[in-house]
C-alpha cells in the first residue's frame, strides 16, 4: 500500500446544511500527480481543502475518512490536524498576492512552517528556502526573500508561495488553480518549474484545475468532478484521448473545438465606425497607451489581444468616455467622440454600450432583471408600461432566459446568467457598436462556450459590431475578423485573424501563440525542447 | 432577510424591549394615572398600592413621570436621528458621487465639526440658544450627521465604483436616478444598523445633557433628567433614581441585541451579490 492519500466516502456540507460534497473517493500514490477537474461549484477546492482536515467558511466534513499515511484526519483532533497541515500536506492558493501578508518579507513567510513545526533551525530553514528558490528558478535565491511581496512580479509570487507550500517537505501539495490567475506566457513558466520540482523531490500532489490542457501537461492521473460528485477517473490520455462519461466528453471536445477551430471569422462589412486615431493615454502621470490607431468597420469583430497591463482594457475606458485621451481622438462613425461620456449626446451613449468581464458586479444586485433590462428601453427609446415589458420578453427570448426571469433578482441566477442578462441590458439600447471586455473569461469553459455563441448569433441576426477585447487566444480565434496584438500600451502587430494564427510576424505574437496549452500531453515538453534548441 | 425561525434569542429579546418602548412612546402618558406635575406624595416615598414605584424628590408618581418621559426621550432622540439621517446621508451620497471641490469642501467641514468634542459643541450652542426643544432636536441632529454623512460617503464610494454604477453613469443618468436607484438600495444594510446604534447613542446623549441640565427642562419628565432631579436619593438608599436609569438602560440593550442580530452575517456591503 504505497498510497499516500486515501479518501474514502468524503462528504462536506455548508453550515446551513447543503451537502457539497457527495461521497468523493480517491487515492494518491508517492510521487503522483492527480489532477481534479470541473466547473465552479463542482466541488474541487473543497477536496482539496477536506484532504487538509479543513473546511472552508462554516463547512464541516460530515462523513467518510481521510487517511493520510495510514492515520485518519477526518475523526482526529483538532491539534493533531493542525500538526499534519503545512508540515505533512501543504496548499497553494490560486491567487497568491492575497496569501502573502504584504507587511513581511518573503522569507520570514516562508521559513515560518518548518521554525513553527519545530521541524528545521532557522539556519537550515532558510538554507531549504534558498534551495526551493534555486530549483523554482527564482532570481537572485540567496537573497530573494529579502523582497517584500509588492516588489516581486506576479508569476514570481506564485513561485514563492510554491516555495513556501514546500517549506516543510510536504508529503502532499494541493495546488488550488495555481497558474490561473497568471498570464498566458508567464504560466507556461510556472508550470514548468512546479512540475520540475514536484517530480525532482518525489512530492504528490493534487492539481485543482478547470482547464483540460493545463492538467494534460502536468498529471498521471484525472478525476473529473460535477455537482460534488465523481464524474470519472482514468489517466490522463485515457481521459482525453477515450472519455467515458458524456459530460467529460463535452469538456474533451469542447476544449479541441477551441483549440482547432478554423481560425477567423468573415463577416460582410460595411463603412467605419470606429476610428481611434495615434491616441495616447495615461493614468495620472504613469502612460499606459502609445500611439495607438485602430478601425473598426461596421458589422465585423475585432480582437484586442493582450496580456495583464497591455492596456486594453483602457482602450475600452477610452472609447466608452471614462478616460480622456492624452493625445490623438477617438472618431465614430465619421465624427469626433467627445472625450468625456458627461459631454456626449444620449444618443451617442447608446450607440456605443460596453458589457463587463464580472457580470456579479456589473449588474444592481437591488434591481430584477426587468427593472435592469427596462431602464435603458425607457431611457434610450422611450417605452414605458406594456411596451417595455413586452420589449424585455422578446430580449429575453433572444438571449435565451425564460420571460419569468424578468421577477428575479440577480442574486438569484447563474453566472451564465448574470452575463446573458448584461447581454440583453447592452441589446435594449440597440447600440452599433458592443464593447466586450473579457466578457467569457470569469464562466465556466462549457457556459463561456454559450455566451460565445451567442454573441456570435446576435451578429449573425443583427450585424452587430464588436470590439472584443481578451486575453483568451481561443476566443478570439473562433470569433474574430480581425486580431490586434498589444502589448505594454502599443500595437504590436494586427492582421486578419487567419493570417495572423497561421504566419505572426511579430516574436511576442508568436511567444503569445506558443504559450497557450494544446490538449496534448507532450506539448510542455515539446515547447522546452523547441527553446533549448 | 431571515427566516423567523432564524431569529436568535438575543434578536427576539431585542424586538421585545424595542416594541415595549414603542408601546409606551405612543400610549405612555394616556397609561399614566396621574399627571407629571401632579403632587401626589410625600418626597421619595418608598413604593405602595397605588404608586408602585414610589415617588421622586417632589413627591410626584414615579411611574407616571417614566410613562410621561418615555415620550419625551424617545421622541427626542428619533426626530434627531431621522433629522440626522436626512441631511447626512444624501451629503455623503452626493459628495460620493460628484468628488472633486464638493467633496473635499465637505468633509473637511465635517472633519472640523468632528474634531471638536460633541459634548462641548452641544453645550455651547444650548447655552448660546437656549435650551428649548427644537434646538435640542436640531443641534444633536446637525453634530450626529457629521458621523452619518461620513458613514454615507463612504459605503457610497464603495458603490459608486461597481460597474452597474457605471453602466447607469454611462446611460446618462441623473443624480436623482444615482442616488435612489442604484447606490441607496445597495447602501441600505449598514445604514440600517447604524441608524439603531445612532438611536442608542443619542438617547444617551440626550440622557447626558439632561443630566446636565441642558436637556429638557422641568416640569418636563425625561429620563436623564429623572436620573438628575433624584440623584441625592442614592445617598440614602433609595430606589428612585435607579428606575428611570433602567428604563434607559434597557431602551439601549433592546436595541442594541436588534441591531447585533440585524448586522450578524449582514456585514458584507456594496451589493456584492455573489
Amino acid at each position: 500500500m504505497s498510497d499516500i492519500l486515501r479518501i474514502r466516502d468524503l462528504r462536506v456540507a455548508t453550515a446551513e446544511g447543503v451537502e457539497l460534497l457527495h461521497g468523493v473517493s480517491l487515492d494518491l500514490e508517492k510521487g503522483e500527480i492527480l489532477g481534479l477537474i470541473g466547473e465552479s461549484g463542482a466541488g474541487k477546492s473543497t477536496i482539496g481543502l477536506a484532504s487538509m482536515g479543513y473546511g472552508r467558511g462554516g463547512c464541516r466534513i460530515t462523513g467518510g475518512t481521510i487517511e493520510l499515511a495510514g492515520k485518519d484526519l477526518a475523526s482526529a483532533s483538532r491539534p493533531e490536524r493542525e500538526a499534519v497541515r503545512g508540515a505533512r500536506i501543504a496548499y497553494v492558493a490560486q491567487s497568491a498576492a492575497a496569501a502573502f501578508n504584504p507587511a513581511h518579507r518573503l522569507e520570514r513567510q516562508i521559513i515560518e512552517g518548518p521554525l513553527r513545526h519545530g521541524l528545521m533551525t532557522a539556519p537550515e530553514a532558510r538554507a531549504w528556502m534558498i534551495e526551493l528558490f534555486t530549483a523554482l528558478g527564482l532570481p537572485e535565491p540567496e537573497t530573494f526573500g529579502r523582497r517584500y511581496p509588492h516588489q516581486v512580479s506576479g508569476g514570481q509570487l506564485q513561485r514563492a508561495m510554491v516555495a513556501m507550500a514546500m517549506s516543510c517537505k510536504p508529503d502532499i501539495l494541493v495546488l488550488d488553480e495555481p497558474t490561473t490567475a497568471l498570464d498566458v506566457t508567464t504560466q507556461i513558466e510556472v508550470l514548468l518549474l512546479l512540475r520540475e520540482t514536484i517530480r525532482k523531490y518525489g512530492t504528490s500532489a493534487l492539481y485543482i484545475t478547470h482547464d483540460l490542457a493545463v492538467i494534460a501537461q502536468v498529471a498521471d492521473r484525472l478525476m473529473v468532478l460535477r455537482h460534488g460528485a465523481e464524474v470519472e477517473t482514468g489517466t490522463t490520455e485515457q481521459i482525453l484521448s477515450a472519455p467515458r462519461e458524456e459530460y467529460t466528453q463535452r469538456l474533451v471536445s469542447e476544449r479541441q473545438a477551441s483549440l482547432n477551430a478554423e481560425a477567423g471569422a468573415h463577416h460582410r462589412t460595411g463603412e467605419e465606425i470606429l476610428r481611434v486615431d495615434h491616441v495616447s493615454a495615461a493614468y495620472g502621470r504613469t502612460p499606459v497607451l502609445h500611439d495607438v490607431d485602430l478601425s473598426v468597420k461596421r458589422g465585423e469583430t475585432v480582437a484586442i489581444v493582450g496580456e495583464s497591463g497591455s492596456g486594453k482594457s483602457t482602450l475600452a475606458r477610452l472609447v466608452s468616455g471614462l478616460l480622456a485621451p492624452s493625445a490623438g481622438q477617438v472618431r465614430f462613425d465619421g465624427e469626433a467622440l467627445p472625450e468625456s461620456y458627461r459631454k456626449r449626446s444620449p444618443d451617442l451613449l447608446r450607440r456605443i454600450q460596453l458589457i463587463y468581464q464580472l457580470p456579479d458586479v456589473a449588474l444592481n444586485p437591488r434591481q430584477t432583471v426587468g427593472e435592469t433590462i427596462g431602464r435603458p428601453l425607457e431611457t434610450f427609446r422611450g417605452l414605458k408600461g406594456r411596451a417595455q415589458r413586452n420589449e424585455v420578453a422578446r430580449l429575453l427570448e433572444m438571449i435565451g432566459l425564460p420571460v419569468e426571469m424578468a421577477a428575479r433578482l440577480p442574486g438569484a441566477l447563474s453566472g451564465g446568467q448574470k452575463q446573458r442578462v448584461c447581454i440583453a441590458r447592452a441589446l435594449a439600447a440597440e447600440p452599433d457598436l458592443m464593447i466586450c471586455d473579457e466578457v467569457t473569461s470569469a464562466l465556466d469553459p462549457l457556459v463561456a462556450e454559450d455566451i460565445l455563441r451567442l454573441l456570435r448569433k446576435l451578429q449573425d441576426e443583427l450585424g452587430m459590431t464588436y470590439l472584443f477585447i481578451t486575453h483568451d487566444l481561443s476566443v478570439v480565434r473562433r470569433l474574430a475578423d480581425r486580431t490586434v496584438v498589444m502589448q505594454k500600451g502599443r500595437i504590436v502587430e494586427e492582421a486578419d485573424t487567419a493570417t495572423l494564427f497561421e504566419a505572426p510576424r511579430d516574436p511576442y505574437t508568436r511567444r503569445l501563440l506558443d504559450s497557450v496549452p494544446q490538449l496534448d500531453r507532450g506539448w510542455l515538453d515539446k515547447v522546452l525542447a523547441a527553446r533549448a534548441s | 432577510m431571515s427566516r423567523l425561525s432564524n431569529i436568535p434569542l438575543t434578536g427576539w429579546i431585542g424586538m421585545a424591549l424595542i416594541a415595549a418602548n414603542a408601546i409606551l412612546f405612543l400610549f405612555g402618558p394616556m397609561l399614566a394615572p396621574f399627571g407629571q406635575e401632579e403632587i401626589v406624595g410625600m418626597p421619595f416615598d418608598m413604593p405602595q398600592p397605588g404608586h408602585p414605584l414610589g415617588f421622586d424628590q417632589n413627591g410626584r408618581d414615579m411611574l407616571s413621570r417614566l410613562l410621561y418621559g418615555a415620550q419625551m426621550s424617545i421622541g427626542i432622540s428619533l426626530a434627531a436621528v431621522c433629522l440626522s439621517f436626512a441631511v447626512g446621508v444624501p451629503l455623503g451620497i452626493l459628495a460620493a458621487i460628484r468628488g472633486g471641490w464638493l467633496d473635499l469642501v465637505l468633509s473637511r467641514v465635517v472633519d472640523t465639526v468632528m474634531s471638536i468634542p460633541v459634548l462641548i459643541s452641544a453645550l455651547v450652542v444650548l447655552q448660546a440658544l437656549g435650551s428649548s426643544l427644537p434646538v435640542l432636536i436640531v443641534t444633536i441632529a446637525l453634530l450626529d450627521s457629521t458621523r452619518v454623512f461620513r458613514l454615507a460617503r463612504l459605503v457610497a464610494q464603495g458603490i459608486n465604483v461597481m460597474e452597474y454604477a457605471e453602466v447607469a453613469r454611462l446611460r446618462g443618468e441623473g443624480l436623482g436616478w444615482m442616488i435612489r436607484r442604484e447606490i441607496l438600495p445597495n447602501a441600505l444594510p449598514p445604514l440600517v444598523a447604524e441608524f439603531g446604534m445612532r438611536f442608542c447613542f443619542t438617547f444617551l446623549f440626550v440622557a447626558g445633557l439632561s443630566y446636565l441640565g441642558l436637556g429638557v427642562q422641568p416640569p418636563f419628565a425625561d429620563w436623564g433628567g429623572m436620573v438628575r432631579d433624584n440623584q441625592q436619593g442614592i445617598l440614602y438608599g433609595l430606589y428612585a433614581p435607579l428606575f428611570p436609569a433602567a428604563a434607559i438602560a434597557l431602551v439601549t440593550i433592546g436595541v442594541n441585541l436588534t441591531v447585533d442580530w440585524l448586522l450578524a452575517g449582514h456585514t458584507t456591503v456594496q451589493g456584492d451579490n455573489r
